[in-house]
């Protein structure tokens, strides 16, 4: 079984967020890149299938600028056979993105696809529903757990208020929660010898997809500031505070 | 406009969440309906026509939609979506599994976990863990939108909606539901309890919760905890609050032993009332806390359920 990993370039999750001053977007200039970590949960599933013998090739995609081919590398270097990256300059949007996967699993036919359930610099959670909804593959999303047997995958979900599993039928698509696994770190001879593992690189126009704009961004800016309050000098003057103050006890 | 909200429940309770989101569509204005799928959920109907402002709960009452599974809801809500102007849902973990699709299966954006209706097509979302604030207009017919209960209060249950029913019957036949697990709790759940005690990795190691169950215990409030603490192996992750577990905003949320995290915060951030204990006094928590408290919270917390 082939599987597919996608791979999303964001701001690395260590880094402070600013807002440009002209509420246009997020400063990204000079600012480390990394691979989204629910994108890195999803290359360690991939790889364990491999390493367990029910995958037999792990393809990572990735769509973006030419440096997307960083995380591509880093996936690469993580234990992934190949790459292919869909080079645009354009910012796209999660359905943009859904079509244009659906186009490459058309091609590539894998038994599953597993997607991070969300990149942390849009937040949108959807990229991975809206690829299932478009080629008809049942969805396992926020999964904890993937079991293969046979034809049929056993999914665990995280739910709000505990987990629920689900039998889907092959070939499915996943989205990977937090519990999934704890990806490893890249040693350096795979990192070299991950230079030499095939990357394509491929144009929405290849791919022959028509996009367009469903939204438009008119501003952005800083949350509202939490004011700090006080501190107290005991537990005593807490309890007092809460009830006669705040009255929320 | 006309506006479909679907329904969060359990085919016996209709969830608050929904409440939450007839409000974000009531700012939108126009004509609001909710839609009941479920199996054996008539009292979900009756509570849901109750709701104010509702003018209609559409009921698809059916085996195929006990579980709500996302392959089966889609056909079924992109039908009833014909005529629709907006559909929105609670951003739950069953809205954000569902809604996507459906936008996908109508060709346009889905605009996830909205905190503001600016307008009929302009919409905010927080984006980054909150970290910035987007405002995002949608270019499409139809706006498809899950909402951030946390965001809006609950509709009142003044109403007296016609209740019709949904004949259509759709089982894609590609996904079966096997099982759960459901976190089995005395205490109120996360999302919708009053108080809030959290733990993070100051707590030490799971047992010590304890100490935080016996303060909620007097408290009638759900028990909580950072990622460092889910992350640490403390506690299981269905207790995590911030950007990558669960959005809270109770009247009091004590967060215990919690440095602080740019992505806890942004999970707690918007509580009325905020307790800090924590023995660092540099902790970034103090600084959105209205009450900090430098203590060891070993020390602390027990004196605190004493005191109670």
């Amino acid at each position: 079984m082939k599987v597919l990993v996608t791979v999303k370039r964001v701001i690395d999750y260590n880094v402070k967020v600013r807002v440009k001053s002209d509420n246009s977007g997020v400063d990204l200039s000079n600012v480390k890149m990394a691979m989204n970590p629910f994108c890195e949960i999803a290359v360690e599933e991939a790889i364990r299938l491999k390493e367990a013998g029910i995958a037999t090739e792990v393809v990572v995609v990735s769509l973006g600028v030419k440096a997307c081919q960083e995380q591509l590398r880093t996936a690469l270097a993580l234990g992934a056979d190949r790459a292919i990256h869909v080079e645009t300059d354009q910012e796209l949007e999660s359905l943009n993105v859904a079509k244009l996967l659906a186009k490459v699993i058309e091609e590539e036919q894998p038994g599953m696809v597993i997607l991070g359930k969300q990149a942390i610099d849009t937040d949108n959670n959807q990229t991975g529903q809206m690829l299932a909804a478009l080629t008809g593959m049942p969805q396992g999303t926020f999964a904890s757990k993937i079991v293969v047997d046979g034809d049929k995958a056993l999914v665990t979900r995280e739910v709000d208020g505990g987990l629920q599993t689900v039998e889907l039928n092959m070939p499915i698509i996943a989205t990977t929660d937090l519990r999934l696994n704890e990806p490893r770190y890249a040693s350096l001879p795979n990192i070299m010898k991950a230079k030499r593992k095939p990357l394509v690189v491929k144009t929405i126009e290849e791919l022959g997809v028509s996009i367009k704009d469903h939204t438009k961004l008119l501003s952005v800016t800083p949350p509202p500031e939490r004011q700090g309050g006080i501190k107290v000098a005991d537990v005593a003057e807490l309890v007092d505070k809460l009830k006669n103050e705040a009255k929320v006890i | 406009m006309s506006i479909l909200v679907i329904a969060e429940h359990d085919n016996e309770s209709l969830k608050s969440a929904t409440l939450n989101t007839v409000t974000a569509a009531l700012a939108i204005g126009g004509d609001v309906s909710v839609l009941v799928a479920g199996s054996q959920c008539q009292s979900v109907a009756e509570a849901a026509a109750k709701i104010s402002g509702v003018s209609k709960v559409l009921v698809a009452d059916n085996a195929v939609y006990e579980r709500q599974l996302a392959e089966n809801m889609l056909p079924l809500i992109v039908e009833l979506a014909a005529g629709k102007t907006h559909l929105l849902a609670p951003a739950t973990t069953s809205g954000k599994n569902i809604m996507p699709g459906v936008a996908a299966l109508l060709d346009v954006a889905q605009i996830s976990e909205i905190i503001s209706v600016e307008s009929a097509d302009v919409f905010e979302r927080p984006i980054y863990a909150g970290n910035a604030i987007a405002k995002v207009q949608s270019l499409d017919a139809v706006k498809v939108l899950t909402v951030r209960t946390t965001a809006f209060d609950e509709a009142e249950l003044t109403g007296a909606a016609s209740i019709e029913v949904v004949a259509s019957v759709c089982d894609a036949g590609n996904s079966r539901f096997v099982g759960e697990e459901v976190a089995v709790s005395e205490r109120p759940e996360l999302t919708s309890a009053k108080v809030i005690i959290s733990g993070g990795r100051g707590m030490g190691n799971g047992e010590n919760f304890a100490l935080l169950e016996a303060v909620a215990d007097k408290l009638g409030a759900a028990v909580g905890a950072s990622r460092a603490a889910v992350d640490a192996g403390f506690v299981s992750n269905d207790m995590q609050v911030g950007q990558t577990g669960k959005i809270v905003a109770p009247d009091l949320y004590i967060a215990v032993g919690i440095s602080g995290a740019i992505q806890h915060l942004a999970g707690m951030k918007d509580s009325k009332v905020i307790v800090a204990i924590n023995k660092d006094e540099e902790a970034p928590i103090f600084s959105i806390a209205d009450y900090g408290l430098v203590a060891d919270l070993f020390e602390a917390v027990p004196e605190l359920e004493a005191k109670l």
